[in-house]
């Protein structure tokens, strides 16, 4: 059983919400990512999202285009963050999933890509413009080196495409909760329910809702109709106002404590 | 003088790429999840569309009657003389209405958007021209309008902006990345990802994911039908050449696909050489681009080997931009076009010398096909002919090649 389904299976048997984080790899630079991962791993965090910088983010919204900007100005490529996460993997106990855009992991070239994240330890693989039609590839490669790609669903997915993405997606599938790029929002949309209701009709996957959860509230409601929820966009703005000057390590520790229920937002 | 040409209906449905819309290994739709069902539901309603002889009129008779085509044929007679060698001809897109060929696929999607039921429109704009054509269709049909300019575009096209706002569009400054054209396709791409409902995203080239290339280019290609039945009509023969910029492309694929059947029609692309072909101070895909993703597409790319965007740089907004349209990369590697480059100093000084010897200012753009013409009419000689599709006009230039010149 891979890392991503241990996980998720414990979650389930402990009734527990999963907390799924997204930060930038290199954000702000290598040294602090790495203290980033480990933080987030040890505050709790169930499953840590790696995202790649990329020069051109179309799918997200302001917050995290500067992280990518950040990370890019700081050095980041495709090839340091995986050996970031070869760095840090043994350890940190939650499953690692890359998050990217499809053009870095084309110019490193589909088997070199797979075969150094099955070396550095990368569980899963998450393509942000690479559909299911697009993914054949990815997948023949990913799936024998045991790394899980996992396919995005959104409130505009067909249920033909719905049962596609159950049919080829591992790990987990990921629902995007609202239309728009990622960002923090005041609530968790209203489409988030109905979308994990029909995720949930065609596939016994475990489902993460993510885009615009940054409360623990959020993750609370979004726990009644998944298994876990995303945070990125609230985390990453937490460490850009943490890099300036506050201690990375606390200040992340603490959000991730509060996300979870564990503690009031003291920072 | 050869204003006698026939207008004809669109002709849709030639040259198709695959289903998936793959131009052989070029094209596809690399889209977040969330336009994957827009992208498919535009796709259904254009092809049907096409079939609808209704719809093909309402756009002919636009193209007619509101847009002015067909748009003549000039022998440039006096820019060949100078020039030595080959006669040259130019196809007059700087006289279709708002200045450029940019209208001619602004109408047609317009059309579709109302089609569809959609109330909204946003578009991107690199130079202006396709943002003024969008601003234009959108002011005659009703459509509300929103156009995404990158700020270091919307300083150099201050003039086009006015114009924008006076056509009832409200203009978005974008000031992530370089501040140009990719970082506008980015943000209307965000916009329309976050508004879909009732937005229409109004591509302005032949790039993005399937069906755009294929949809741009067959609204441009009333360009070509004209050309062809013009060019035989006043020379009684077809083109040795047919040269025109590539930015995106659409201008260039609007008039190939009128001669993409002659195989004895040279086909030629002149992308922007900038200053020179080092990384960031050109646009020169096939000079220096690889195959890679960007935008909806795969196709050539300016990137590095980490797979990041390369900046660009050209003395044109139009052409300033880090790939090329699918279909371009695919008539390359079919050996069915060729690609060259011309250098920011040949292109403004094509654009000087058209002016002074026809009286025509071209879009800084269209001087480098000008420019291209003028280095290859020597080499093909007396008795061949080259037809240059002069793709825009130059007014909105007049103040960057000013102040350059002064400054």
């Amino acid at each position: 059983m891979s890392r991503i389904a241990e996980t998720f299976k414990r979650l389930r048997a402990d009734g527990e919400t999963g907390l799924v984080t997204f930060v930038t790899a290199g954000d702000p630079d290598m040294e602090r990512s790495a203290t980033v991962l480990r933080t987030l791993d040890r505050a709790g965090a169930d499953v840590v999202e790696v995202g790649i910088p990329f020069s051109d983010p179309l799918a997200d919204g302001p917050v995290i285009q500067r992280a990518s900007e950040r990370a890019l100005a700081a050095g980041a490529t495709l090839a340091s963050s995986l050996d970031l996460v070869a760095r840090v993997r043994p350890e940190i106990a939650a499953p690692v999933v890359l998050f990217s855009y499809a053009n870095p992991v084309l110019a490193m070239g589909l088997e070199q890509f797979v075969s150094r994240a099955s070396v550095a330890g990368v569980d899963g693989v998450l393509m942000l413009d690479l559909p299911i039609e697009e993914a054949d590839a990815l997948r023949d490669a990913a799936v024998p080196a045991g790394i899980d790609p996992i396919f995005l669903l959104s409130p505009t997915t067909t249920e033909v495409r719905l049962r596609r993405a159950a049919a080829l997606g591992r790990g987990f599938l990921y629902g995007i909760s609202r239309l728009g790029v990622t960002g923090k929002r005041d609530s968790v949309a209203e489409g988030a329910r109905a979308l994990a209701g029909r995720m949930r009709a065609v596939t016994d996957l475990p489902i993460a809702l993510g885009f615009g959860i940054s409360h623990p509230d959020h993750v609370a409601e979004v726990g009644r109709w998944a298994d876990a929820a995303v945070v990125g966009s609230g985390l990453v703005d937490t460490i850009a106002g943490a890099s300036e000057g506050g201690d990375l390590e606390t200040v992340v520790d603490g959000y991730v404590r509060w996300l979870k229920g564990e503690s009031s937002r003291g920072q | 003088m050869d204003n006698t040409a026939e207008f004809t209906l669109p002709v849709f449905g030639r040259r198709d790429p695959d289903a998936r819309g793959y131009f052989g290994p070029y094209g596809g739709r690399f889209v977040p999840e969330t336009l994957v069902e827009p992208v498919e539901q535009l796709e259904r309603a254009y092809y049907e569309a096409r079939r609808d002889t209704a719809f093909a009129a309402r756009l002919a008779e636009l193209l007619k009657r509101y847009v002015g085509r067909p748009t003549p044929v000039w022998e440039a007679a006096r820019l060949a003389a100078e020039a030595g060698g080959a006669r040259l001809f130019l196809k007059r897109e700087d006289l279709a209405h708002t200045g450029a060929h940019k209208i001619n696929n602004a109408l047609g999607q317009a059309l579709l958007a109302v089609r569809m039921g959609k109330t909204r429109v946003v578009a991107e704009t690199g130079a202006g021209q396709h943002g003024v054509a969008t601003a234009t269709a959108c002011a005659l049909l009703g459509l509300r309008c929103e156009v995404y300019m990158g700020t270091e575009d919307m300083r150099r096209q201050a003039l086009n902006v006015f114009r924008m706002n006076l056509l009832g569009a409200s203009v978005t400054g974008v000031d992530g990345g370089s501040r140009t054209l990719k970082d506008a396709i980015n943000e209307a791409m965000r916009d329309w990802v976050t508004n879909v409902e009732d937005t229409y995203y109004l591509l302005g080239s032949v790039l993005g994911p399937h069906p755009y290339p294929l949809m741009v280019r067959e609204f441009q290609s009333v360009i070509g039908r004209e050309a062809r039945e013009q060019f035989v009509a006043l020379a009684g023969r077809l083109p040795d050449a047919v040269v025109a910029c590539v930015g995106g492309g659409s201008n260039a694929l609007g008039i190939f696909d009128g001669f993409v059947e002659d195989e004895a029609v040279r086909l030629i692309g002149v992308e922007a050489g900038g200053e020179a072909i080092v990384a960031g101070r050109h646009a020169a895909r096939f000079a220096a681009g690889t195959a890679g993703v960007l935008q909806g597409t795969r196709s050539y790319v300016l990137q590095d080997v980490d797979g990041n965007i390369e900046g660009t740089h050209s003395i044109s907004a139009g052409l300033d931009y880090a790939a090329v349209g699918p279909e371009h990369a695919w008539l390359r590697e079919l050996g069915r076009a060729e690609y060259t480059h011309v250098s920011d100093a040949e292109a403004l000084d094509a654009f000087k010398r058209l002016g002074r010897l026809e009286g025509i200012l071209p879009a800084l753009e269209s001087a480098h096909a000008v420019a291209f013409a003028c280095r290859l009419a020597p080499e093909l000689g007396p008795g061949r002919t080259i037809l240059i599709n002069l793709s825009g006009r130059g007014d909105k230039d007049v103040e960057t090649i000013r102040s350059g010149a002064t400054g």
